[in-house]
């Protein structure tokens, strides 16, 4: 990050290196929280965290650790103020690394404003709540968890689930519904393998969406303290194309584990009390305040739509990532690896999914008129045709009346027809609702309950 | 004025503090942060600051205000939005903008505003504290009573009716020659109880309007509550439900540490909602707090004491006031990231030792009281606290420090919310001690209330006991008597506890309702236990026309209501009859 270098001082005195500590002799004008730059005396240069000030002594977490810092020949210096990164329009097609600077081999940023990667909180009085339905062409999204701009809605993930290629999908059909209207979107990734953001690339590139895209990436083999700059950095990109041009940006930050794992590893180097499982206790506050800086601004045009991705080590959802996630944002898809078993793509569990903006964002007008009836019946099916399932595999099928047949027959079809569908393929929302129609045509009609007989007089028809 | 000493997140060490004390408020560095004073040792005050400290630098000023925090209590506090350090968010987003920046300051009550003050007391009485000397009318709902300070009493030489702001003498106090002037605004420090004549015991039914919390685990005026939830189970809807529709004079909602968009949700939508039995517009009855999770953590911490002093305030005035705290957990959090600053020595998962007791230091503040001074009269503040347990597990020690202090537990199930029932309220592990206070106010309403909600609890527990028995054998191989309980247990499931929030009748129920629909249903039950024991078959009642019927009665608006089930019952009484050999 090339950051304003209005004065730089240094100093020598550094009486303890320990873990990955430093205690340096205080110098007038460091401030709290600023990044450092400590320089070994091999000349290797490495960035610190001022994370203690005090009259006599200043502590500094060194990223990378203290292996070969001497104590004679080793100089921290610094600039006196917190990291910033600079930006203009000229960030859109542009791929950065975690500190900010270009890896894609193009010039430098001439910044047209600064801005502090931690942001300010939005007032919650100007906020304005997000309704409007962007259409993935997803089903088993656009029909039953519907994303609206200005939304955080996380991919709750396992290891080898294909949240990268939902992702990519999700990038190159976004849009919002009825207008030509695209997102810029912002890419964070954060501790992914060299290939998966390659690929990710890549992707951009070949649906054309590169032009309107920034993407920030921290791999697996660069340093541990960018994994936790690298989504403020985008997250601040996003917010100044939001807020400052107007623009509707959608954010995909992945791996969120990742992101906490860091978290983690450099609490404990500092020695804080662990939490569960070892993460630290202000995780819930550290990760809303990266969540929370989605959302809409009465009387601003632009949005800012996240979506982060995390894997939940070992599947277990109420693991602290994924936990303190879904407590901080506004619902979750969460993929299932028994959809992925039975070649289900994209194998959306749509039991434990749910968005919590989807009322606002369905309806006339938006959708339309049946979608949030049948949203509901849609569901409802599913949910039975499941639990008669659960009890055919104890008692056996033929155990089953005749109806209770059909719902076994329609909660397959749910997977096959609804949820299933190309990795390519676009689908309208009406043709997600029409879809659900074709299965409530097998239903007993009587067993319609939470659709009004105007929808079904006028869509069931249709669809027989 | 004393120096930065030494920085560590949100504790701030400053020395030459000599005179200072603990509590009392500063304003910290050159961006005059505020703060608060949590220990002094010799010249060094250790600072909790309520902002980010981010950049600030050691030497920086500390200022001393000589005052601890203090809430402001006046009209043109109805309506309004604060943060966690009772700021105006609406005044901050007029004059500073969308987005919060550090060491902004903006008072809470608007000063220039003038209130009409009508006088319910003349010149030459003799007053003392807590008496009500007049009113402002301040909204549609709030008839804002005028109050003596605590600590004040004389007579009164001077009170006069007219337009007034907040800091006018409305009136002129005497007392042994010395002359005190009564504005409409007074000021309370947030950490300490407002005092009152007596307790009484929680009484009478809070309305909620919400069937399964009213009508099988009532919750009391004055009574203390938790609901604790994993993340999805609907528990930021089920609070909203109780700020918008509990039947009190007024309701706080303290969003701490929760979501911005929902924070928005709730102001927007309160913004069109209207009282149900006044049609006034609910934002005339209620204050928010809002402390979203990415506002500064230790404004958490002190958010949760302005929100119960303002609402001991309205209590004193004789008013019945409900408390939403959504969510206590992220307070707790709080606690434990500032404790884990000053290095104390943690307790459980790191929370700090005191965690208990500081709980129990703001729940113990509701209550039912008799208020001091004149008139007579009794007010209660109501709390309801949401628990965030990490990871839907009740062990955890925020959820079993609260389940030690409140009297009723509405606990929010994820299976339920799997299943999309709303709200997700367990019947079988949620409660309320509140029955007995309860009873008599329910038995206005109708003197079977305690039978029938017993029989209905029983089915709902038979049922559960059942299922296990189900998953081996599948429903087709019980007892008659066994589908029954079944098919009764269904219904009161998706025809009673099940309630949307979203339905424009179905979203408040009032008392009665709720009784005549359960009654419905146990009516029901009880026929078709007689059909069953003259043999015939569960199937064929279970094909009965009224069942659907019975499923209706949710959306039945409340102009229909009375004859929809006087025709239901009448058709039930006809249709299920065993002599007639049956349906």
């Amino acid at each position: 990050m090339e950051a304003r270098q209005l004065f730089i001082r240094e100093t020598k005195a550094i009486s303890t290196a320990r873990r990955s500590l430093l205690m340096i002799e205080s110098i007038p004008g460091i401030r709290f929280n600023e990044i450092v730059d400590v320089r070994l005396g091999t000349g290797e240069m490495r960035s610190g965290q001022v994370i203690e000030v005090g009259k006599n002594m200043t502590v500094v977490q060194v990223y990378g650790g203290v292996s070969e810092v001497d104590l004679l020949d080793s100089r921290v210096r610094y600039k006196g103020e917190t990291l910033k990164i600079p930006l203009s329009p000229d960030i859109l097609g542009r791929i950065f690394d975690g500190s900010g600077a270009p890896i894609d081999g193009g010039p430098k940023i001439v910044a047209e404003k600064y801005i502090d990667i931690n942001g300010a909180p939005v007032n919650p009085a100007s906020r304005q709540p997000p309704s409007e339905f962007i259409e993935t062409g997803i089903s088993a999204i656009d029909g039953l968890n519907v994303l609206v701009r200005g939304q955080k809605l996380p991919i709750f993930s396992g290891a080898g689930l294909p949240h990268n290629k939902i992702a990519s999908q999700i990038v190159r059909q976004a849009a919002l519904k009825g207008k030509d209207e695209t997102f810029a979107i912002v890419f964070g990734a954060i501790g992914v393998s060299y290939d998966d953001a390659a690929a990710f690339i890549a992707n951009l590139e070949e649906s054309g969406a590169l032009s309107r895209s920034v993407g920030f990436v921290n791999t697996a083999a660069s340093p541990v303290i960018e994994r936790l700059s690298t989504p403020r950095l985008a997250l601040s990109a996003a917010e100044y194309l939001a807020w400052e041009h107007d623009m509707h940006v959608l954010v995909i930050l992945s791996d969120i584990t990742n992101y906490c794992d860091a978290l983690r590893e450099l609490a404990a180097m500092r020695g804080e009390i662990p939490s569960r499982r070892g993460y630290p206790g202000y995780m819930y506050t550290d990760l809303a305040s990266m969540y929370e800086r989605a959302g809409r601004i009465s009387g601003r045009n632009g949005s800012v739509t996240i979506m982060p991705i995390l894997t939940m080590p070992d599947d277990d959802i109420t693991h602290p990532i994924p936990d303190l996630t879904g407590y901080i944002t506004e619902g979750q898809i969460v993929l299932s690896r028994s959809l992925e078993r039975k070649r289900v793509y994209p194998p959306i569990d749509v039991f434990l999914s749910l968005s919590r903006m989807m009322r606002e964002g369905i309806g006339e007008g938006k959708t339309r008129e049946d979608h949030n009836n049948v949203f509901m019946q849609s569901y409802a099916a599913y949910a039975e045709g499941n639990y008669l399932r659960e009890i055919s595999t104890v008692v056996g099928a033929e155990a089953l009346s005749a109806r209770d047949k059909i719902y076994l027959e329609a909660a397959d079809r749910v997977e096959q027809e609804y949820i299933s569908q190309g990795e390519f393929e676009r689908r309208p929302v009406e043709e997600t609702l029409d879809l659900a129609w074709k299965i409530f045509a097998m239903l007993p009609e009587e067993d319609l309950k939470l659709i009004s007989q105007e929808f079904i007089n006028k869509y069931l028809s249709k669809n027989v | 004025m004393g120096r930065i000493w030494k920085i560590s997140g949100p504790v701030v060490v400053a020395e030459e503090m000599r005179g200072s004390r603990v509590y009392e408020v500063v304003e910290v560095g050159e961006l005059r942060l505020d703060g608060e004073i949590i220990g002094l040792e010799q010249d060094k005050a250790v600072i909790q600051v309520y902002e980010d400290t981010s950049g600030l630098k050691v030497g920086e000023p500390v200022e001393r205000t000589g005052e601890i925090l203090m809430v402001e209590l006046g009209p043109g506090i109805v309506g309004s939005i604060f943060d966690g350090v009772q700021r105006s968010l609406v005044t901050m987003a007029e004059e500073l903008g969308d987005f919060l920046e550090r060491g902004a300051r903006t008072v809470a009550l608007d000063r220039s505003k003038k209130w009409h003050f009508t006088p319910g007391v003349k010149a030459g009485q003799r007053v003392g504290e807590g008496d009500i000397i007049g009113t402002v009318q301040e909204t549609g709902l709030m008839e804002h009573r005028i109050m003596v300070p605590l600590g004040i009493q004389g007579t009164l030489a001077e009170i006069t009716e007219g337009e007034y702001t907040i800091e006018e003498p409305v009136a002129v106090l005497k007392d042994n020659g010395l002359e005190r002037q009564l504005t409409l605004m007074q000021r309370w420090p947030a950490r300490k109880p407002r005092p009152n004549k007596r307790r009484l015991d929680p009484g009478n039914l809070l309305v909620t309007g919400t069937r399964i919390m009213d009508y099988l685990f009532p919750l009391a005026l004055g009574g203390k509550a938790a609901i604790p939830g994993g993340f999805g189970t609907g528990k930021t809807v089920a609070l909203q439900q109780m700020a918008r529709w509990a039947q009190t004079e007024l309701n706080l909602y303290v969003g701490c540490g929760e979501r911005g968009n929902e924070m928005a949700d709730v102001l927007h939508s309160f913004q069109k909602l209207r009282d149900p039995a006044t049609d006034i517009l609910l934002t005339e009855k209620e204050i928010f707090i809002a402390n979203t999770s990415n506002m500064p953590v230790v404004a958490r911490e002190i958010s949760i004491f302005i929100g119960i002093t303002i609402a001991e305030y309205f209590r004193d005035m004789g008013y019945n006031v409900l408390l939403v705290a959504d969510s206590t957990s992220r307070w707790a959090e709080a606690m434990r990231e500032i404790g884990a600053r000053l290095e104390e020595t943690p307790g459980e998962e790191g929370f700090p030792t005191y965690l208990g007791s500081r709980l129990a230091s703001f729940y113990e503040r509701a209550g039912r009281v008799e208020c001091l001074g004149a008139p007579d009269r009794t007010g209660s503040v109501t709390v309801i606290g949401a628990v965030s347990p990490p990871g839907a597990d009740f062990s955890e020690p925020v959820t079993q420090s609260t389940l030690r202090i409140v009297e009723a537990l509405y606990s929010l199930d994820v299976a339920l919310a799997n299943k999309r029932h709303f709200p997700t309220i367990n019947w079988l592990t949620s409660y309320s001690l509140y029955a007995d206070a309860t009873r008599k106010w329910w038995e206005n309403v109708s003197p079977d209330w305690s039978g029938t909600r017993d029989g209905a609890l029983k089915v709902l527990q038979e049922e559960a006991d059942l299922e296990e028995i189900v998953r081996l054998i599948g429903p087709e191989a019980l007892p008659e008597d066994d589908k029954l309980v079944l098919l009764a247990a269904k219904m009161i499931r998706e025809d009673f506890l099940m309630q949307s929030a979203y339905h424009p009748i179905d979203t408040y129920s009032t008392p009665e309702r709720s009784h005549k629909m359960i009654s419905v249903i146990m009516d029901f039950y009880k026929k078709a236990r007689e059909m069953s024991a003259a043999g015939i078959s569960v199937s064929e009642i279970s094909s009965s026309k009224i069942i659907p019927r019975i499923s209706r009665m949710k959306d039945t608006s409340n102009e229909d209501f009375g004859s929809y089930i006087i025709e239901l019952s009448a058709d039930m009484e006809r249709e299920l009859r065993v002599q007639e050999g049956g349906i």
